[in-house]
C-alpha cells in the first residue's frame, strides 16, 4: 500500500480498520522527512516523541477511547502556533529559543482529535512575508523546483505537503500566507472566516486580519480538517460563537443553482500571467460543465486592497510585536547606552533580534499611528477597508462564490523580490480582500504550466460560507480540475 | 509624502529600535517607497465612509470574575532571559 495515494481520511479509515497502525504512517512521514527536508527546509523542529504518542493513539483506537475522521494522521504545525513539547519560534531570532507554557487552542483540538504532530514549520519571520525568505532558518525551496519560492509566509506548511512529508499541515493567513503558498506548491489550502478557528495560542500579527487555516492535498481533508479547529473558544473573545456545520456531509451535496460570479478586475490586472488567467478560464469552464451560471462581477475598490492592507496590518503588527521588550521571554542583548541601561537593553535587544521586513513593518506601523499622521494614514485606509468590504457584500447579494486567481504568477525564484518590498506587497494582490472583509477563500490546484509549476485558483465565500467553497472545490477536483500529486524532489 | 531621514530617525525612536547610519539610509529609501505606494488611498472619495476596525461587529464581552488556575510561576519565568526564581530580572531604569 503506497500511504502517498491515500488521503489523509483513507488513511484514518485504515487505521481504524487496523490496516494500517498510527505509528506506521507516523514512520513513514518521519522517515521522509529524515531524507527530503535537508533540500526542502520546510520544517524548523521535530516532535521527538511523535511515534509515542502515536502509539498512544493507536492504543485508544484499538480500546475504543477515540475515534474521528482524522484519529491517527499525522500532520505539520506551522512554527506560528504554540506546542509546549517543541520551540515556537516564529522563524525569529527573537524567538528561537522560546519554548510555550501553553498549548494553542486549534493545536488543544488536533490533539484531541488523535491526531499526530510530526513536526512545526517554517515561516516568514513572524508571518510577513510571501516567499519563506524572511526566516531566521533559511528559506523553505519549492519541492517542484527547488530554485523556487514555496511561497509565503506559510511556506514550510505547503511544502511538507507537495513532498509528501505530511498529510495535512496548518498554517495561519493574514493576507493569503496560506492561499499563496498553497497556490504555488500545488496543493489545497483554506482559509476560514475569521473569528471561525481560535486565536487562541496563535502568536499575534495583525489580530484583526490574522486566522488560523489548513493544508491538504484533497479538499475533503480541507473539510475533515476544519472540522477539528473550527469552533468558539472562550479564550479568544473574537471566535464566533456560531454552530460548526458537518463540513464533510455536504461535500457531495448538489451544487446547483449555484451563481459563480468571476471578478473583472481580477482578470483585467496587467499583473496577471497569462498561465494563470489560462487556470482561472479552464475552472469557469469546469464549473460551466458542472452546472453553474457564470455571471461577471465587480470589486470596485479591489486594487485598493494591497495599500490598505499595507497600513493596517503593519499598524496593528507595530502594536502586537511591542511585547518583544527582552524582559518577559524573548532574546535580549544589552545595550550600549549608560545612561539609561533598561531602555538601552530593549532598543538593543529588538534590533538584533527582529530581521529587516519585521523591522520594516514596525517602522512602517509606528508611523502610520503616529501623531499627525494616523488619521491620513490609518484611519484613511480603515475607510477603504469598509468600502473593499461593502464590494463583496454588493457581490455576494448576486453570487454564491467568487472565482479568480490566487496569485499574479506561478512561483518564482528565490531571491527575486526579496530585496524591493513593494514588488512582494503586490504579490498579495489577490488574497488581502478576504482578510480585510473577513472573509473564507480557499486556493487549488488547476494544473500545471509547461516548465511544471504548479497553478491555482481562487474562491471566496460568504462569511460562515466555507461549506459552500468546500463543496464546489470537492467537487471541481472530483470532475477532474486537478490531481492530487506529491513532487518527486531531487 | 516623502520622509526625510530625521522622521525615519524619530520613528526609530518611537519603536524603539536602533539603526546603524547605513541601515537608516537603506529604511529611509525603503520606508519612502512604501509611503508613496500606500498613498494611492488618497485617490479613493471615503467622505462619509466609517472606518472599519474589524471585520466583526465585536463587542466587549464581560464574564464574572471567578478564581480559576493560571499559569503557576515556574513556567511563567522559564523562558525570562534573566530570573531569580521570583521576578523578572531587568538592567536598572537609570544609571547610578
Amino acid at each position: 500500500m503506497n500511504i502517498l495515494e491515500l488521503s489523509a481520511t483513507e488513511i484514518a479509515s485504515k487505521i481504524a480498520a487496523r490496516e494500517l497502525s498510527s505509528r506506521e504512517v507516523t514512520a513513514f512521514f518521519l522517515e521522509r522527512i529524515d531524507t527530503l527536508d535537508s533540500k526542502v527546509v520546510a520544517f524548523t523542529s521535530r516532535n521527538a516523541q511523535a511515534l509515542q504518542q502515536a502509539d498512544e493513539v493507536d492504543r485508544k483506537i484499538q480500546a475504543g477511547e477515540l475515534s474521528g475522521a482524522l484519529a491517527g494522521v499525522p500532520l505539520a504545525i506551522k512554527d506560528v502556533l504554540c506546542t509546549p513539547e517543541m520551540p515556537t519560534t516564529c522563524g525569529s531570532q527573537m524567538l528561537k529559543n522560546f519554548t510555550a507554557p501553553y498549548t494553542a487552542t486549534a493545536v488543544q483540538k488536533i490533539l484531541d482529535a488523535g491526531m499526530v504532530v510530526l513536526g512545526k514549520t517554517n515561516m516568514d519571520e513572524f508571518a510577513m512575508g510571501g516567499s519563506t525568505e524572511t526566516s531566521v532558518f533559511g528559506p523553505t525551496h519549492n519541492p517542484w523546483d527547488l530554485n523556487r519560492t514555496a511561497g509565503g509566509s506559510s511556506g514550510g506548511s505547503a511544502a511538507a505537503l507537495a513532498a509528501g512529508m505530511a498529510p495535512i499541515s496548518i498554517g495561519s493567513d493574514t493576507g493569503g500566507s496560506v492561499r499563496q503558498p498553497a497556490a504555488f506548491c500545488g496543493v489545497c489550502g483554506l482559509k476560514p472566516t475569521y473569528g471561525r478557528v481560535s486565536r487562541f495560542g496563535l502568536v499575534a500579527f495583525a489580530s484583526s486580519l490574522d486566522q488560523v487555516g489548513c493544508f491538504a492535498h484533497h479538499s475533503s481533508d480541507l473539510a475533515a480538517t476544519l472540522q477539528v479547529i473550527a469552533g468558539f473558544d472562550n479564550r479568544d473573545s473574537t471566535s464566533v460563537n456560531a454552530e460548526v456545520f458537518d463540513y464533510s456531509a455536504s461535500l457531495g451535496d448538489s451544487l446547483l443553482p449555484l451563481k459563480v460570479g468571476i471578478i473583472r478586475e481580477h482578470l483585467e490586472n496587467e499583473a496577471l500571467d497569462p498561465d494563470v488567467r489560462a487556470a482561472v478560464a479552464k475552472t469557469q469552464d469546469c464549473l460551466r460543465e458542472l452546472g453553474a451560471e457564470i455571471i461577471e462581477v465587480e470589486l470596485p475598490h479591489t486594487n485598493y486592497s494591497v495599500p490598505a492592507y499595507y497600513v493596517v496590518a503593519p499598524c496593528e503588527a507595530s502594536g502586537n510585536l511591542s511585547r518583544y521588550d527582552g524582559v518577559h521571554y524573548g532574546f535580549r542583548q544589552l545595550g550600549e547606552t549608560e545612561d539609561q541601561p533598561l531602555e538601552s537593553m530593549i532598543a538593543a535587544s529588538r534590533s538584533e533580534g527582529f530581521g529587516a521586513e519585521v523591522k520594516r513593518r514596525i517602522m512602517l506601523g509606528t508611523f502610520a499611528l503616529s501623531e499627525g499622521y494616523s488619521d491620513a494614514y490609518y484611519k484613511k485606509a480603515l475607510r477603504v477597508r469598509r468600502l473593499i468590504a461593502r464590494d463583496y457584500q454588493q457581490a455576494f447579494e448576486k453570487v454564491d462564490v467568487l472565482l479568480g486567481p490566487t496569485t499574479p504568477t506561478p512561483p518564482y525564484e528565490l531571491g527575486e523580490k526579496v530585496g524591493d518590498p513593494v514588488q512582494m506587497y503586490l504579490g498579495d494582490l489577490f488574497t488581502v480582500g478576504a482578510n480585510l472583509a473577513g472573509l473564507p477563500g480557499l486556493s487549488l490546484p488547476a494544473g500545471m504550466t509547461e516548465a511544471g509549476l504548479p497553478l491555482a485558483v481562487q474562491l471566496q465565500g460568504r462569511s460562515m460560507g466555507e461549506a459552500k467553497l468546500l463543496q464546489v472545490a470537492h467537487q471541481l477536483q472530483r470532475a477532474g480540475l486537478f490531481v492530487p500529486q506529491v513532487a518527486c524532489v531531487a | 509624502m516623502s520622509l526625510s531621514r530625521d522622521d525615519v530617525a524619530g520613528v526609530a525612536k518611537l519603536a524603539k529600535l536602533q539603526f546603524s547610519s547605513e541601515e537608516l539610509d537603506q529604511f529611509t529609501d525603503q520606508l519612502g517607497r512604501i509611503v508613496s505606494f500606500v498613498d494611492q488611498l488618497n485617490q479613493v472619495d471615503t467622505e462619509g465612509v466609517d472606518t472599519m476596525a474589524h471585520p466583526l461587529d465585536v463587542e466587549s464581552v464581560v464574564r464574572e470574575d471567578q478564581l480559576a488556575d493560571s499559569l503557576d510561576r515556574t513556567d511563567a519565568l522559564k523562558n525570562a532571559p534573566k530570573q531569580d526564581g521570583e521576578f523578572f530580572l531587568v538592567p536598572p531604569v537609570m544609571a547610578k
